[in-house]
């Protein structure tokens, strides 16, 4: 296998823009995936806060963008899911740390096509621009929800942002199709190929596992939603009928407010289409992608808690099983999300099943988690604080999954706040927690120098009570019968009883958000002031801690790492050192 | 620091907890199947409970008990134990699915079988953004509709073909009338984008997809006003997509049906 490596080994750059803007070297292109992430990050929180203030004080005006109308607030839940989903969650983990890192734990010089993995980052970036543009054209950006139904998403008419801002929003997504099939096929590649001499794959660390299982997911689901989305935009333009049937009705006269909508009947020619054929076809991707966005914040977990508890990973086969469990069974249950959307009632039994078993796996990571810790010696850095938050959050929002997919409670609870609740823990709050804790682990490898300690534990604290404080009681408000989606709560008697706990969480969240400005300023004040890094600061047993800091163009510098040891040997009885790490001789007793 | 993370964990532990039983968070319930799924997710909710609480205490107290510090112990050097990490997935595996069986019957119920034939028939109809219910009258037979009869000048918001015998009949009402303890046989249509009809007290939800004519039944089992709404992103009014199903008795509930066939006439 060194051989092959060999031959993807290019030359060291020459120049600013070939080193630093088309650049093909991984850990570049990892970088510029993160800092994308990082921009749509408060992109994505700035659209949060506004809904969040439009909730609760519907007559506020916003400095510099005046009132907030409905249409503007339903704008703000489509384009806040659908960055978060692509644009962060997708991204960073995977664009951004598998890339940095997974060439260099495999002990790889680079990733197995370095034009290819340019190409996936820069249609990447196009895709975010076209996304971002959609707010600024006539009507703005769509209105149709990160899920897109149809036909609110077929029919221009429908709603004033279902223009050319949903044209732009479905070439954004299919261009970012395109980039993760890119991205997807070069780590699959990578890691079959690439990996250095004893670096069996079950010796590759947990983290690699995830990247390689994303990978495989990203390939099977991102060409399903390109081809939804392809149709989708036939409907819209060339008057298809994929997703619309026939006898719709969009005349306006119920339009709010008035003149808002064009009061002349625009004639819907459609005939035939299935509206539930697009959430089935949205779905068998969009479940998949929920375990692209956490199934590599599982993996740093467990990367950062054996490292940092000194002790070997509790059950690691079980963990690599439990992460192809999830991906096998993650294809098979996409159907619970549709359980109300009037597909047979029959076929919700099997899908409700085959939910509660991919609840299996989750369990067995979670049960190794905690076995991981238990007689173990725990430093206590802000990197492990993050993956024992992330541990918390994984348990919270995983217990409300049982609930959500039995189709019997789904019919108080879904589409209600408690929805929200559940995949804002599970996908977003624990997968951040995840990248916060690769960040604060894998700084001093990126950039040489440390994080402040102190303002990392003090960032991890409070974004975990502000966290908690702000989905906990979505629980709650879900269970009263809050819907989602709703920009005021001001029409229903029932609903304006839960206002207190809805400013509750509003207040909430603008505190967590605040305080992620010491997490940027940590960032950046570490990376020009932080103290200098030596090459394995946490001790750590992995191949990228064996490199230099930051590791040289070819990763190793021209060496070839040989691999002898599984990736988690902390604590050996009889060797010198509480870690052996991967590249270690022989002779200390092996596992 | 492995203080301050234990205290932190155990508080949201705690405090949600007391939460989650402090009050029944559901409004009360006044259909046949309330109690049902209510037994149904305090049963969730109990056994989750006890998970969430062991899982999120387990971790507090691990991560300060084996925190490093002078006088710590040395680590167990230990790969796993396989037997343990057995029982524990079988165990889950039984909570899991048996929770799923043990809730499916409430499901097939409802949506399994038909209506009962004595049932009151009703079409709701989704439109952004307001629903408008419809009761087909002494026949049984609802009017064909057709999109291009849709008129809010005439009253004719469903576009019922008028030379259709059956509309002679049919009454449309904004406002959803049902009599106490007589099952209701309810067809979910929609004129535009989906909707998705939301009755909290009943515990009834049910898309109504454009193209579909979607049968749902239930039994509500007390009279009173009940808020209805719309549960499916639908555009820019979905916040205000609402309205009022009034429970009366069956004697009450034929006054209203007469006095609205009298009004067409």
């Amino acid at each position: 296998m060194a051989t092959t490596a060999t031959v993807h080994a290019h030359a060291a750059p020459q120049g600013f823009i070939r080193r630093y803007i088309f650049s093909l070297d991984h850990k570049i292109i990892g970088l510029q995936y993160y800092f994308l992430a990082l921009s749509a990050v408060f992109v994505g929180m700035l659209l949060s806060v506004l809904m969040r203030v439009h909730m609760v004080w519907p007559t506020a005006s916003i400095p510099l963008l005046g009132d907030i109308k409905p249409e503007t607030y339903v704008m703000l839940v489509t384009m806040h899911g659908t960055i978060m989903v692509f644009f962060v969650l997708t991204t960073a983990p995977q664009g951004g740390f598998g890339n940095y890192f997974l060439p260099i734990q495999i002990g790889a010089p680079d990733m197995a096509f370095p034009v290819l993995n340019m190409l996936s980052f820069w249609t990447t970036f196009v895709s975010f621009m076209v996304m971002l543009a959609a707010f600024f054209v006539t009507g703005g950006a769509p209105n149709h929800g990160w899920t897109g139904y149809a036909p609110l998403s077929a029919v221009p008419s429908a709603a004033p942002g279902e223009g050319l801002g949903a044209d732009l929003w479905i070439i954004s997504i299919a261009i970012f199709c395109i980039a993760s099939l890119m991205g997807a096929l070069n780590f699959i590649t990578t890691i079959l190929d690439l990996r250095a001499k004893g670096m069996t794959l079950m010796r590759m660390p947990l983290t690699c596992w995830s990247w390689f299982i994303t990978a495989i997911l990203g390939l099977l689901a991102f060409g399903v939603l390109l081809s939804a989305g392809i149709l989708l935009l036939l409907d819209r333009n060339i008057g298809t009928s994929f997703f619309v049937p026939g006898g719709l009705n969009f005349t306006g006269r119920l339009a709010f407010p008035p003149g808002g909508l064009s009061s002349s009947t625009t004639p819907i020619t459609h005939n035939g289409g299935s509206p539930l054929l697009w959430q089935h076809l949205f779905w068998f991707f969009g479940h998949p992608e929920v375990y692209i966005a956490i199934l590599p914040g599982m993996g740093v977990a467990s990367q950062l808690l054996s490292t940092f508890a000194r002790k070997p990973i509790f059950g690691y086969k079980a963990m690599v099983y439990a992460i192809m469990g999830i991906g096998i069974l993650g294809f098979v249950v996409w159907g619970h999300h549709m359980f109300m959307s009037g597909m047979s009632p029959y076929t919700a039994f099997s899908f409700s099943i085959m939910t509660m078993a991919i609840g299996v796996p989750s369990a067995i990571k979670t049960f190794n988690w905690l076995g991981t810790l238990y007689k173990s010696r725990i430093r206590l850095q802000t990197p492990m604080l993050y993956a024992i938050s992330f541990v918390s959050l994984f348990v919270s929002g995983g217990l409300s999954g049982p609930f959500l997919a039995q189709p019997v409670l789904d019919i108080p609870l879904h589409d209600t706040a408690f929805v929200p609740a559940h995949f804002h823990l599970i996908m977003g709050v624990a997968a951040i927690f995840g990248m916060f804790g690769g960040t604060y682990y894998w700084f001093p490898k990126m950039f040489g120098r440390m994080m402040n300690e102190r303002l990392g534990q003090i960032h991890c604290i409070l974004t975990l009570v502000g966290t908690y404080a702000i989905f906990m009681p979505m629980h709650w408000l879900g269970e009263a019968g809050q819907p989602r989606r709703y920009s005021q709560f001001t029409e229903l008697a029932y609903l304006q009883k839960l206002l207190p706990m809805n400013e509750f969480i509003t207040y909430a969240a603008l505190i967590t958000v605040a305080v992620q400005f010491i997490f940027v300023f940590n960032l950046f004040w570490s990376m020009f002031k932080g103290p200098k890094a030596s090459d394995n600061p946490w001790e750590a047993t992995t191949l990228e801690w064996t490199t230099s800091t930051p590791p040289p163009h070819d990763n190793f510098g021209g060496k070839t790492p040989v691999v002898n040891h599984g990736p988690y040997e902390y604590s050996v009885p009889g060797a010198p050192k509480d870690f052996i790490m991967q590249t270690d001789p022989p002779t200390a007793p092996a596992h | 620091m492995g203080l301050v993370l234990l205290a932190v964990i155990w508080l949201i532990t705690l405090i949600s907890s007391y939460f989650f039983v402090a009050k029944s968070w559901f409004p009360h319930g006044a259909s046949a199947a309330a109690p049902w799924i209510d037994h149904q997710f305090t049963l969730t909710l109990v056994l989750m409970g006890i998970v969430f609480i062991a899982a999120q205490m387990a971790l507090g107290w691990l991560a300060w008990k084996y925190r490093d510090h002078p006088g710590a112990k040395p680590v167990e050097y230990s790969h796993g134990n396989v037997k343990l990490e057995a029982i524990w997935t079988t165990l889950t595996a039984i909570l899991f699915v048996g929770l799923n069986l043990m809730g499916s019957h409430v499901w097939a119920s409802e949506r399994f079988e038909p209506a009962k034939p004595d049932a009151v028939k009703v079409e709701a109809t989704g439109a952004q953004f307001a629903w408008f219910f419809r009761y087909p009258g002494a026949d049984g037979t609802y009017a064909q509709t057709s999109a291009k009869d849709i008129s809010a000048e005439e009253q004719n918001p469903l576009g019922m073909k008028m030379e259709d015998p059956d509309a002679k009949d049919d009454v449309v009402s904004g406002v959803m009338y049902l009599p106490v303890n007589r099952e209701v046989d309810l067809t979910l249509r929609s004129q535009d984008v989906i909707h998705s009809l939301f009755i909290p007290s009943m515990r009834f939800k049910q898309d109504a997809v454009p193209g579909l004519a979607i049968h749902m039944h239930f039994t509500p089992t007390e009279t009173g006003d009940y808020e209805l709404t719309c549960a499916e992103l639908c555009g820019l009014g979905h916040y205000k997509m609402h309205g009022m199903l009034k429970v009366v008795t069956q004697g009450e509930f034929d006054k209203w049906l007469a006095s609205k066939e009298a009004e067409k006439q």
